[in-house]
């Protein structure tokens, strides 16, 4: 029979990536959609790294193309969209250009995807174990048998009671929680190197998150696996991530380390951001907001895309728009006057 | 597509024009945002190209039908074996008998305009039988709910499983032929859409919060209903009847075709390419086909019609449903079926 | 399942009660079906003796007790214009014709419209499916028996490929079929367009992209499973459809010795138990095809209660 099932997928197997080695490559990524208004630009510029056992937190508003990005990863944005621009390379190969043949050997296999809405995200005609299976069989060529105990074995490992039972079950037999853990279980199979996690928990209520969390950090060390995590939530980027790139208006305007980051904020919309989260050790009278409303991604503004509601915002501000610039060691600003906003 | 192929500057004017060309084919509405698109809804209707053909194609037909006595060259069913199988116009013929005349001397084109007629009529006659019982019986049984529902939603489960047709058939060879039986019988055999469609809406309005509010203010809810009521059904219940109309006409049609609808000397395009099947199917085949291509036509164009109409009365709909398919990249279901 | 199964079989009995009711209100009562069986130049005395005959001039509710029974046993009068044989074996004798042509029609049906709607979903708004779409709209409004003389003339008369009337399928069933399947290929593929432009832009359909799986399997197994929901219950439609009306018409413009073919020959021969046999046979094929219909969707879909 040859290989067993763990010596196929284990950690061992065959180009898995030193610590520390540079795995995903974003270099000027631009995405437009084309509407009937016109062509929105989802995504422009935007530039990042993730080595191999880090985690990277992506973080903006509904609108800033921070999903968009997770998508296009793996070329999976859907139409009207398209990659317009730039490109991603995994391990030195273009995921963008002629990339058919590697797309098929990355996805599911060395970069997996767990998607926002777990309610949607199985097909409720197949069983869960039936979903989990079928990727296994794909990449690394299980038979049926094979297949179904690790689909099992899966169950387990996210925390799953009852695995055997569950995996014989649809998804509408199943909770919210359960099925973001079969997500995760499922993204797993194939013991990837990088696992891109959409907003795994918004859709969860709080308990629940924080079992999601943890169960993800759990798994990052006991399989040195690389995160890239997108959010809204400040409070789930602080407990998970090692770096923190922020967007808005499809651009990325800060990146750096957490804790860094979050103690002095380089970008007045960062800052913006970390102001309006209320904090449990402060007693607020008011939420606080940032005035204003994104602006129109069809006909972005020719400068920094921030400036119409940033408080530091001068001339140069909405003539031209800032460069993503290494300002001290490990960050990274887009801003004419980086550090200078309160927290 | 994927996103991952190369892009060329072409490929991406291709992908408008495809969003654009496909606008001009159904007829799309206003933009999402309206600033984009001043003319507003009417400009919207009149790209809408095919749906303007129709409406006139539909309209130039009806007033040929009403005004047939007086255009026709000559009456239907008045013809002798000296004047038949006389060439149209264009091949020789002469302006008294502009199509030419078949085998028993009657004159084409006035048995084509004489034909629009009987289609019509019945058409719109069994819409409006059929439709009226239909949504009053949709109406009681919506709004009283309880047994009175379920009876009458049952009769309406039983006599949709019936073999239409068949019975059509049977009912005539019993009853005789003529426009009144087959608008009778159709309409016997056609109410229970409307019916359902009704009851739909009615359920509908009744679980609104409102109506509740209502009672507990102390308004009667059976008014309050009943206002609520019309203007939810009006849209479903035009385009309802609209494919209404196009399915009678071609039931009228194989009806008569078949010898079972409208009788001789009644003029009907089906009773006409039975006849000219019958005689002329080696012979002069267009004598089929006139009949045909005109029923045809007319069918399509009322189909056509139903399509523009969903566009004019519920632009809500059609721009959830534009919404929905432009991130699946621009194409709606076309006309509905 | 079971129970399921039981319950819709008694509906279906339903409905042939309803349609039992109907048709002996309209064939005692409305019409006179002694007028219809005898020629027009019958006298009142003929029509009378085999009005006492056949027993119609005794009271309706004796008359409805009788017809009931006769039910039972299956006895639904004798034919007339096939030589006094059972109605009821006539038509049953007529009817594997008719599965023949329905058969093989819905058989081309489905092979046209599944990869032609499939292709339209894949490329919406591109050539393809615009055609696609205008062309369904054309197939749904030409009358049936008018294309079937378009092709007819097309094919018989002028090519002289095919020939019409009973014979063998490659020559005599084929055109008949095809007429059958226009205006079900419009509908289907329109059908099947729709649910797979909806199915692969759900959101599992990208989860299995993500997770790498070939585009066939992405769009035969996950996007097709789903979209065969809808599928299912319009080519249910359709079939039940053709038997309770399209085969009429296609089997007389063809000359299609079916069901439907006798149906129109019994009416023109004044056979009054044969139609009202072949109205009975047909309304229980209906019911047997909808309850079909109704448990192959428990098979297809899991999230389904049947109740």
């Amino acid at each position: 029979m040859g290989a067993s099932v763990d010596e196929k997928v284990g950690p061992t197997g065959p180009g898995r990536a030193a610590a520390g080695e540079t795995l995903l490559e974003v270099e000027d990524l631009e995405v437009q959609f084309f509407t009937r208004r016109g062509r929105v630009q989802a995504v422009r510029q935007v530039s990042f790294s993730i080595a191999a056992g880090e985690t990277l937190g992506l973080v903006g508003e509904s609108g800033s193309g921070k999903s968009v990005t997770a998508s296009a990863l793996l070329g999976l944005v859907e139409l009207p969209g398209r990659i317009t621009g730039g490109d991603v390379r995994w391990k030195g190969q273009s995921l963008v250009h002629d990339a058919g043949a590697t797309l098929n050997r990355v996805r599911g296999r060395e970069i997996a995807m767990v998607f926002q809405d777990p309610m949607t995200s199985l097909n409720p005609l197949f069983t869960v174990g039936a979903q989990i299976a079928e990727t296994l069989r794909r990449h690394l060529k299980l038979s049926r048998k094979e297949a179904k105990a690790r689909a099992v074995e899966l169950l387990d490992l996210v925390g799953i009671a009852n695995p055997a039972q569950r995996a014989a079950q649809h998804p509408h037999e199943m909770s919210g929680g359960m099925r973001q853990r079969v997500l995760i279980a499922m993204a797993l199979a194939c013991e990837p190197q990088l696992l891109v996690a959409d907003e795994p928990t918004t859709a969860l209520d709080v308990t629940i998150q924080a079992q999601i969390l943890d169960l993800v950090a759990d798994l990052q060390d006991r399989l040195g696996l690389a995160v890239l995590l997108i959010t809204h939530d400040l409070g789930v980027v602080a407990g998970l991530c090692d770096r923190v790139a922020v967007m808005y208006a499809g651009r990325l305007v800060e990146l750096g380390g957490a804790d860094a980051l979050f103690a002095r904020p380089g970008h007045p919309y960062t800052a913006g951001l970390l102001r309006s989260t209320p904090r449990v050790d402060e007693i607020n009278e008011r939420l606080v907001s940032i005035e204003g409303a994104p602006p129109d991604l069809v006909r972005p503004p020719d400068g920094c895309p921030f400036a119409a509601r940033c408080p530091l915002a001068h001339d140069e501000c909405t003539t031209d728009n800032p460069p993503l610039e290494t300002h001290e060691e490990g960050r990274e600003v887009a801003c004419w006057s980086p550090f200078a906003a309160d927290v | 597509m994927s996103a991952t192929e190369e892009i060329t500057p072409g490929q991406v004017e291709e992908e408008e024009h495809a969003v654009e060309a496909e606008d001009a084919l159904f007829g799309r509405p206003f933009e999402l945002s309206g600033a984009a698109n001043p003319r507003g809804l009417w400009g919207d209707l009149v790209r809408d190209k095919m749906g303007i053909v129709s409406l006139v194609f539909l309209v130039v037909l009806a007033a040929a039908a009403i005004f047939a006595p007086w255009i026709a060259p000559d009456d239907p069913n008045h013809g002798d074996l000296s004047s038949s199988m006389l060439p149209p116009v264009w091949n020789g013929g002469t302006w008294s008998n502009p199509l030419g005349t078949d085998w028993q001397g009657y004159d084409v084109l006035s048995r084509l305009l004489y034909g629009a007629r009987t289609s019509l009529f019945i058409g719109i006659a069994v819409v409006a039988v059929a439709g009226t019982f239909g949504v009053l019986i949709g109406l009681i049984s919506g709004y009283k709910g309880g047994r009175t529902d379920r009876w009458l939603m049952g009769w309406v489960d039983v006599q949709v499983s019936f073999p239409g047709l068949l019975l059509a058939m049977l009912l005539i060879a019993l009853v005789g032929g003529s426009v009144l039986s087959v608008t009778v019988i159709l309409s016997i055999n056609g109410w229970m859409v409307y019916a359902r469609m009704t009851r739909g809406v009615v359920l509908t309005v009744k679980e609104r919060p409102f109506v509740e509010a209502a009672e507990m203010v102390g308004s009667k809810s059976r008014r309050v209903v009943m206002t609520h009521i019309l203007p939810n059904i009006t849209t479903p219940l035009a385009t309802l009847a609209v494919l209404e109309f196009a399915r009678i006409i071609l039931a009228e049609a194989a009806l008569s075709f078949l010898g079972l609808g409208v009788q001789h000397p009644t003029v009907t395009w089906g009773l006409d390419i039975a006849r000219a099947g019958d005689h002329e199917l080696f012979g002069n085949q267009w004598l089929i086909l006139y009949p045909g291509i005109l029923l045809s036509l007319t069918v399509l164009a009322v189909n056509l019609l139903s399509s523009w109409l969903r566009v004019a009365l519920d632009p809500q709909e059609r721009e959830k449903k534009f919404a929905a398919t432009a991130t699946a990249g621009g194409a709606g279901a076309g006309t509905g079926v | 399942m079971g129970r399921y199964i039981v319950k819709r079989l008694a509906q279906g009995l339903l409905v042939i009660a309803g349609v039992t009711v109907f048709v002996f209100v309209v064939t005692r009562m409305v019409g006179d079906p002694v007028k219809f069986m005898l020629p027009l130049s019958a006298t009142e005395e003929q029509r009378d003796a085999r009005r006492a005959e056949l027993g119609f001039d005794r009271p309706i509710p004796e008359q409805f007790v009788d017809f009931l029974g006769d039910l039972t046993r299956l006895d639904l009068g004798e034919s007339t214009y096939v030589r006094n044989q059972p109605a009821l074996d006539v038509a049953l004798d007529y009817l594997p014709r008719t599965f023949q042509l329905v058969a093989f029609g819905m058989v081309v049906a489905v092979v046209c419209a599944v990869p032609l709607g499939i292709l339209a979903a894949r490329r919406p708004g591109s050539v393809v499916d615009r055609s696609l779409t205008t062309l369904s709209l054309v197939g749904l409004s030409v009358p049936q028996f008018f294309v079937g003389f378009v092709l007819l003339i097309v094919f018989t008369v002028q090519l002289r490929w095919f020939e019409s009337g009973p014979g063998p399928w490659q020559k005599n069933l084929v055109l008949p079929a095809v007429c059958l399947a226009l205006p079900a290929i419009g509908r289907l593929a329109m059908v099947i367009r729709s649910a797979m432009i909806d199915e692969l832009n759900t959101q599992y359909v990208k989860v299995a992209k993500a997770k790498g799986l070939s585009q066939a399997r992405v769009v035969a197994v996950h996007a097709m499973r789903n979209a065969a929901i809808p599928f299912v219950t319009l080519f249910g439609w359709e079939v039940i459809r053709a038997f309770a009306g399209y085969t009429v018409v296609v089997e007389t413009v063809f000359n299609w010795n079916g069901l439907g073919f006798m149906a129109v020959q019994a009416i023109q021969n004044n056979d009054f138990f044969l139609i009202q046999a072949i109205v009975f046979v047909v309304a229980v094929l209906v019911v047997i095809i909808s309850l079909l219909i109704d448990i192959s969707y428990k098979l297809i879909d899991p999230r389904v209660k049947l109740s």
